[in-house]
């Protein structure tokens, strides 16, 4: 019973919701989860409910046969996809990535590791903002990124090969000037702030990591119960 | 004691040799300004110099760059930067673009070099209060104007504390009071004993701020010598560098017969 559908909507009525709650994102986290977990959903509802051999068949659809088993399998995985969509989701509504990378360069984490962790992060925003200006650029000589569905994709054509090549010229620039501060210099920093850490989430992550110690051993004796 | 001896460049895949055997030395506590048309090899002197070109960039490099005596080849980045560093001129491209605030980003290099946390808030305490950025230091560093950018990006080299300083166009996006903070904390630095070489077209920041101006033309040292001797040569010109405005203004005088001391003596007298 632990499995099944018990178990992940066990950890996502008592661990994760109100974790959410607690935290004051449990909308927005609801939201978010089930946008990530649509499309797969859509595909899971597909292929389970109309490929999965059974033998009680609820209807037919020309010549694929919709089985209780095939709603059941459905069922099971979508539940603990939308368990693992919630995590996650959790995990990014209330974790600040740059100091998450910050503590784990801290715990030994590699420096270089950290940047390109915490560059990748910055670089979506910033190469967002890049198109927005080469855009403004483009439309004030004249392109015309306005209009039908086909003349906005004619439009964003001519803003693909700025946006990609201004992108990498900075990341050339950029990599000179971490270099020039000593970024490639072995060994670690001291970092100038350490992120604050309670003995609450201490308790807590003492408590996750033995549940997912109980929750492997479980699973590998058998005493998790796979998907039917 | 920075100094470059017979050096030629080419870039990385490109036939056309950049730099043709530049010797340059720059002296400490010396301040060097490097002047020339658009193309003329400015930027590629200042990488040069450096040493990311080729350590970094690549490249085939021939001639010697020795730092305080030591030969750069075969130093790493690193290594490099513990002697010299080198500010471009896009400010933008300064930035880590890891740090949350300017304090964080002046602290970078400091914290790369693996200082004690008390001295690299020391050394980024002092940059900042250098440049006057201390109304910045919790900002954004990604949310600043572009002459703000300048200013926190040469606080970010002077918080390394290097022996040398190169600079491309440090003053490109600042306005005239931002101009003159920039010449001020370089003339401060100068006189711990740094070396400085600042590729400008301001003319009139050089003319105040350095000793020696060397004007380069095609890759090739074309002019070299103390400041007001090569602002008054009539060749700066024909290189396409705009004089500053003194020597603009006292070649102006003379084509009409007044002696520059005039001049000098007026400026002592306003000064009063």
């Amino acid at each position: 019973m632990i499995g099944g559908y018990l178990g992940p909507l066990a950890i996502i009525g008592f661990a994760i919701l109100p974790a959410a709650v607690i935290a004051g994102v449990a909308g927005r986290l609801v939201r978010i989860s089930l946008l990530l977990t649509l499309p797969i959903a859509i595909s899971v509802v597909l292929v389970s409910v109309f490929t999965r051999a059974g033998s009680h068949i609820l209807f037919s659809l020309g010549p694929f046969d919709a089985t209780a088993e095939g709603v059941d399998f459905a069922g099971q995985t979508l539940v603990r996809l939308f368990a693992i969509s919630t995590s996650i989701g959790l995990f990014g509504l209330t974790t600040e990535p740059r100091s998450f990378v910050l503590d784990l360069e801290r715990r030994g984490l590699s420096p270089r590791f950290a940047f390109v962790a915490l560059a990748t992060l910055e670089a979506v925003p910033a190469m967002v903002e890049r198109a927005g200006v080469i855009a403004s650029a483009q439309r004030a000589r004249g392109l015309d990124t306005e209009g039908s569905v086909r003349a906005r994709l004619r439009g964003i054509l001519p803003l693909v090969g700025p946006v990609i090549l201004s992108s990498l010229t900075e990341v050339e620039e950029r990599s000179l000037a971490l270099e020039v501060r000593a970024f490639g210099r072995p060994g670690r920093r001291h970092l100038l702030f350490r992120i604050p850490d309670s003995r609450t989430q201490l308790v807590v992550r003492a408590a996750l990591l033995l549940a997912l110690v109980v929750a492997v051993v479980t699973r590998v004796t058998g005493t998790f119960p796979s998907l039917p | 004691m920075l100094e470059l001896r017979g050096v030629s460049y080419r870039y990385a895949g490109y036939a056309t040799t950049v730099l043709h055997e530049v010797d340059l030395r720059l002296d400490d506590g010396q301040i060097v300004g490097l002047v020339g048309p658009n193309e003329a090899g400015k930027s590629t002197l200042c990488l040069v110099a450096s040493g990311l070109a080729p350590a970094s960039i690549g490249g085939s490099l021939t001639g010697t760059l020795t730092l305080d005596g030591t030969p750069a080849q075969g130093l790493s980045t690193h290594q490099l930067a513990e002697r010299v560093v080198v500010g471009f001129q896009n400010p933008n491209t300064q930035r880590s673009g890891i740090a949350a605030t300017v304090f964080e980003e002046i602290a970078l290099g400091p914290m790369n070099l693996g200082l004690a946390v008390a001295e690299t808030v020391a050394r980024t305490r002092e940059a900042i209060a250098r440049l006057k950025l201390e109304h910045l230091v919790l900002r954004d560093p990604q949310r600043l104007s572009g002459g703000q950018a300048q200013l926190v990006g040469i606080a970010s080299l002077l918080a390394m504390r290097p022996r040398h300083v190169i600079l491309d166009e440090p003053t490109a996006q600042l306005d005239p009071a931002g101009t003159r903070l920039v010449g001020e904390a370089l003339r401060a630095l100068a006189e711990t004993g740094t070396s400085l070489l600042i590729a400008e077209h301001k003319t009139d920041l050089l003319d105040g701020l350095c000793s020696r101006i060397v004007a380069i033309d095609g890759g090739r040292i074309a002019l070299d010598g103390p400041t007001a001797e090569v602002f008054d040569d009539p060749r700066l010109a024909a290189l396409g560098v705009e004089p500053p405005a003194r020597a603009r203004l006292g070649r102006l005088l003379a084509s009409h017969g007044i002696a520059a001391a005039v001049l000098a003596g007026a400026v002592v007298d306003s000064a009063r």
